[in-house]
């Protein structure tokens, strides 16, 4: 049976999983599991999009496992992959110290501040789908960036109020920074040694091949089209049933509708992959998602989590 | 004097924008000091990635008193003017104000108000937050639990505190006492976010410096960029190597650092492989670190030199191999772009091309390449170019824009293609001229000399030029998105330096999608302004080039540069000088009789009436018709300075003809025969140029 020290986060991919969220959940963030959904980056998630909206603070941290078909490489690139898994910490409002914490949890696992050369290098995030843009850095580790650091100022085409700080570490890579691995699949993931040892290749590896084929070759198109008008019926759909009855009231569908922002978002995506969108097309479906993502938000912000008062909505 | 020590410490400021913020504070620092009348003897401005500083020296500790003498109403005046003046002058009684005599006026009040100069530490504490909250960040944010609220602080990154302090050398400084959204002015600070994280206290600049230091933290960008240069010549020279120098990557790793340390990494000779241009751009943008050469040798080596913000405890051997795996990584997709792309033929790339649009209104690359190809191989004969050579280069010409390499490293587009062209046993000339078609880049860039590079190259920017035209897309003011004057100069240059002869009007009309005629001209207009522009930088003069532009039919660029150089020189004789002056006088005398008679005085005079008249008059006509035909054939032989001899032998019967003949004779007849052949001398020095542009 594996020991404890088979979950050091330099032993195993798993262990780097499990400290960052000790990490994070010790500094009193809530440790959710992965969406449900098929989504581009955690930043997806609405515990962050949405929650990252209105006045209410939010400390949250979780796994997310990130679709990007065209990263798809047949399993056969060392370090690109269609699906892989980031680490989401979002904390609204940011913590003055947030630079400070974040270097922590990387001692945390393992990184030695005094061997090693941490740099945070101008990286302005922007996503297009989402309307969000935020200011912050990529984190670099002795030259290779390992997580995103960023403070959002809008999203969903609204002013974060007060601002939430983001970090994304790109677990792969991190893994494969503390393990001294130079191939993904050769990762350690559950720290087993000899016939015990689990690694990453041995999880992912068909699965890449699979998707790689699947996103390059076989994703029925033309049933991707149709999904992505049917999200985006439904996502406006949703939004309307769920409408406030009165003025100053609240809206009551809201997550629902954005889980068919996500879906017309990956939509896009698979079909982007499958190189059947051209250049025009492509902006226009980019600000159809957007969109969407706007109309959600401001929904979002009339609801109890968004921080909609009940004043006004027993006012009204 | 006492000096100001100000410090804004942040997080991580982005490279890039540090000198200028630093350059910013100093000005509006500076400057608001002078607007209150506050002189400094010196002041100099900093930054490091985690701050800016600014050193202000010899303020005086307080502002100048000020005098001011404000006249009252006369004595005896009414009880609510006296009262009135009271109010205005602060006075309490008329004791308070003095007497004066005024010879005409009599006797009046005067108030004498002495104002006491202001405490500069309290003009600093007023002047500071606001330049704080308005500075002019390129992009910034707010942050944390404040920016709940609206209105509340902007910074490039959050802002940490503030260090502001001001007094004389030979005492403890006061703090400048102000706040800013919650961060109040003080005195402490901290060094190095690794190396010396502990807060510690400042004073004044001299000690900030030094205690800086000690914090491992050098202040000044220019010293680390000193350090960085120096440690690395000295590491590469260690190891028979020469750094490859890069002012661009200095500055910007300078910014990326307050400590630096310079560290060699190396990774296998199997990557040499790959064009060195390409492993210095991957490692360059990607890594942010210098390529080296072999000592004495254009051949790079298997090395590269990393700058870290860290004096680590083992040496920087962990830096070192973290680094060297990252540049590992990159080399292996770097080599793999190369052998993917060299699997294809570039001719094999071509029907990717149509996939991708290039302008919304303009088609694909595909329709542009096949657009180019047609026009460089009408163009080639006209530059000395095999038309077959010129139209395969063309239409190579953008194939490397679609394959791996160029889609990673853009900066790359056109060497690669050249590479990739060797590769697949182009022509040498094709080759060459798959890269060097987007010269010249910039002013400084050369022209290419190889006739089958000239000729993709202006096919290439005559294309876009009269793509741009055809949709109306012309730059205005500031507004260039397309680099169409960039364009523009670049055919210029190359018709200039290479001396091409271009039929411009032929070769761009027809290839406007509709209304050619119009758009031609207004696109020469076009050159013309850019050749303008080009010569002045050059030194000729902006009236002789409208001279010849006013011509009709001036599209070929070379012969107007020739023409204005010959007017150039003519006129910078005593006879062109006085030509001159006669064409101005003669153009005056029709202007201003061919108002009066509402005609126009543009028939051939006779030759006969002329003889017979005054001897100046014969031998003007004489020599008008001479000189004339001259210069015609001078010009039509393109002897631009035979044409300017000819007419210079119309200096003297000029003058004679001023001096000697009346114009506006008595007889209808003979006055209108002046006029004409006052005309004449109009038509002979259009045959070289409008002198009616001609300033002077």
């Amino acid at each position: 049976m594996p020991s404890d020290a088979d979950l050091s986060p330099t032993r195993s991919f798993q262990g780097l999983i499990l400290t960052l969220q000790r990490f994070w959940a010790a500094k009193g963030c809530v440790i959710l599991q992965p969406y449900d959904m098929e989504v581009g980056a955690g930043t997806f998630h609405p515990a962050t999009t949405l929650r990252a909206l209105g006045p209410k603070p939010w400390k949250a941290a979780y796994v997310q496992p990130s679709r990007r078909p065209k990263d798809g490489r047949y399993g056969e690139n060392p370090n690109r992959l269609q699906h892989y898994y980031q680490f989401q910490v979002i904390l609204k409002p940011n913590p003055p110290n947030l630079q400070e914490l974040y270097l922590a949890s990387l001692e945390a696992i393992g990184v030695d501040l005094k061997l090693h050369d941490i740099r945070f290098v101008e990286d302005d995030w922007e996503s297009p789908t989402l309307g969000a843009w935020g200011l912050g850095w990529e984190c670099w580790c002795d030259g290779m960036e390992v997580s995103q650091f960023t403070y959002f100022q809008q999203v969903a085409g609204f002013e974060c109020a007060p601002v939430a700080g983001e970090l994304t570490y790109g677990l792969e890579r991190l893994a494969m920074y503390v393990q001294g691995v130079e191939n993904v699949y050769d990762l350690n993931f559950n720290g087993g040694e000899g016939d015990e040892k689990v690694t990453y290749g041995d999880v992912f590896l068909q699965a890449e091949q699979e998707y790689s084929r699947h996103n390059f070759e076989a994703a029925d198109t033309a049933m991707l089209f149709r999904h992505f008008a049917d999200a985006e019926k439904a996502c406006r759909l949703y939004l309307e049933a769920g409408a406030p009855e009165s003025e100053g009231a609240r809206h009551r569908i809201v997550q629902p509708a954005y889980d068919q922002c996500i879906k017309a978002s990956h939509v896009f995506n698979l079909l982007d992959a499958r190189g059947v969108i051209s250049v025009t097309e492509r902006q226009s479906y980019i600000l159809r998602v957007r969109e969407l993502a706007k109309a959600c938000g401001a929904a979002w912000l009339k609801t109890e989590a968004g921080g909609h008062s009940s004043d006004q909505a027993a006012a009204a | 004097m006492p000096d100001l020590l100000l410090e804004l410490r942040s997080e991580e400021i982005p490279a890039r924008m540090q000198r200028r913020a630093a350059e910013d504070l100093k000005k509006l620092v500076t400057d608001a000091l002078v607007e209150r009348g506050f002189l400094y003897e010196g002041a100099k401005a900093f930054a490091t990635p985690r701050r800016l500083a600014l050193h202000i020296a010899g303020l005086p500790a307080r502002g100048e008193a000020v005098r001011e003498e404000r006249r009252g109403p006369r004595v005896g005046a009414p009880e609510a003017a006296v009262q009135g003046f009271l109010k205005s002058a602060g006075l309490s009684s008329l004791d308070q104000a003095t007497t004066v005599t005024d010879p005409k006026k009599g006797e009046f009040y005067l108030a004498v108000i002495e104002r006491p100069g202001r405490e500069t530490l309290d003009v600093l504490a007023e002047i500071l937050p606001g330049i704080i909250k308005s500075f002019p960040w390129p992009k910034s944010m707010r942050w944390g639990a404040a920016s709940a609220q609206p209105g509340s602080l902007r910074w490039v990154r959050p802002l940490q505190s503030i260090v502001a302090t001001f007094g004389p050398e030979t005492e403890t400084p006061e703090v400048v006492p102000f706040s800013v959204d919650g961060i109040t002015a003080g005195t402490v600070t901290s060094g190095h976010r690794f190396l010396a994280p502990e807060p510690f206290e400042v004073r004044r600049f001299d000690d900030y410096v030094q205690a800086l230091e000690r914090a491992d933290v050098i202040l000044d960008a220019d010293r680390r960029k000193d350090i960085i240069l120096h440690d690395a010549r000295d590491l590469a020279f260690a190891r028979g190597l020469d750094l490859v120098e890069d002012e661009g990557l200095l500055e910007e790793v300078a910014g990326l650092v307050e400590r630096p340390v310079v560290l060699m990494g190396s990774f296998e000779e199997r990557f040499l492989e790959i064009p060195a241009e390409a492993i210095r751009a991957t490692i360059r943008a990607n890594q942010k670190c210098f390529v080296l050469r072999q000592s004495g040798s254009e051949e790079l080596a298997p090395a590269f030199l990393l700058v870290s913000n860290l004096v680590a405890s083992d040496g920087g051997a962990a830096i070192t191999a973290g680094n060297e795996r990252v540049v590992r990584a990159r080399l292996s997709d770097a080599k793999f772009f190369w052998e993917t792309d060299k699997a294809t033929k570039l001719e094999d790339r071509l029907p990717k091309l149509d996939t991708i649009v290039f302008h919304e209104k303009l088609g694909t690359q595909g329709e542009r390449v096949a657009r180019i190809a047609a026009l460089a191989k009408e163009i080639a004969p006209l530059v000395g170019a095999n038309p077959a050579l010129a139209e395969r280069a063309a239409r190579l010409a953008k194939a490397d824009l679609v394959t791996e390499m160029v889609g990673e490293f853009p900066e790359l587009q056109g060497l690669m293609g050249r590479k990739y062209a060797a590769l697949q046993g182009e022509p040498e000339s094709v080759a060459a001229a798959i890269e060097e078609h987007y010269k010249p880049v910039g002013p400084s860039d050369r022209v290419p000399t190889d006739p089958v590079s000239i000729a993709v190259a202006l096919a290439d920017k005559l294309d876009t030029l009269a793509g741009f035209w055809s949709i109306d897309e012309k730059p205005t003011g500031s507004k260039d998105p397309f680099a169409l004057r960039r364009a523009a100069l670049g055919v210029i240059r190359a018709v200039i330096e290479r001396s091409l002869r271009l039929p411009l009007a032929s070769l761009l009309k027809g290839r406007f999608a509709g209304g050619g005629d119009e758009r031609t001209a207004d696109l020469l207009a076009f050159f013309a302004d850019r050749l303008k522009v080009y010569l002045r930088d050059q030194g000729a003069r902006h009236d002789l080039i409208d001279a010849v532009f006013a011509l009709p039919g001036q599209d070929d660029l070379l012969l107007v540069v020739r023409r204005v150089e010959a007017l150039g020189a003519f006129l910078s004789t005593d006879d062109g000088r006085n030509l001159l002056a006669g064409y101005k006088r003669a153009a005056n005398i029709l202007r201003i009789e061919e108002k009066k008679d509402g005609r126009a005085y543009d028939e051939t005079p006779d030759a006969a009436l002329a003889a017979s008249g005054d001897p100046e008059e014969r031998v003007l006509a004489e020599a008008l018709a001479a000189a004339r035909h001259e210069a015609s054939a001078a010009v039509t032989a393109e002897d631009f300075a035979g044409a300017m001899r000819a007419l210079s032998r119309l200096r003297a019967p000029v003058d004679a003809f001023f001096e000697k003949v009346t114009v506006n004779a008595d007889d209808p007849a003979l006055r209108k025969n002046r006029l004409l052949l006052l005309n004449a001398l109009r038509a002979a020095t259009r045959e070289v140029a409008d002198f009616s542009r001609i300033e002077g």
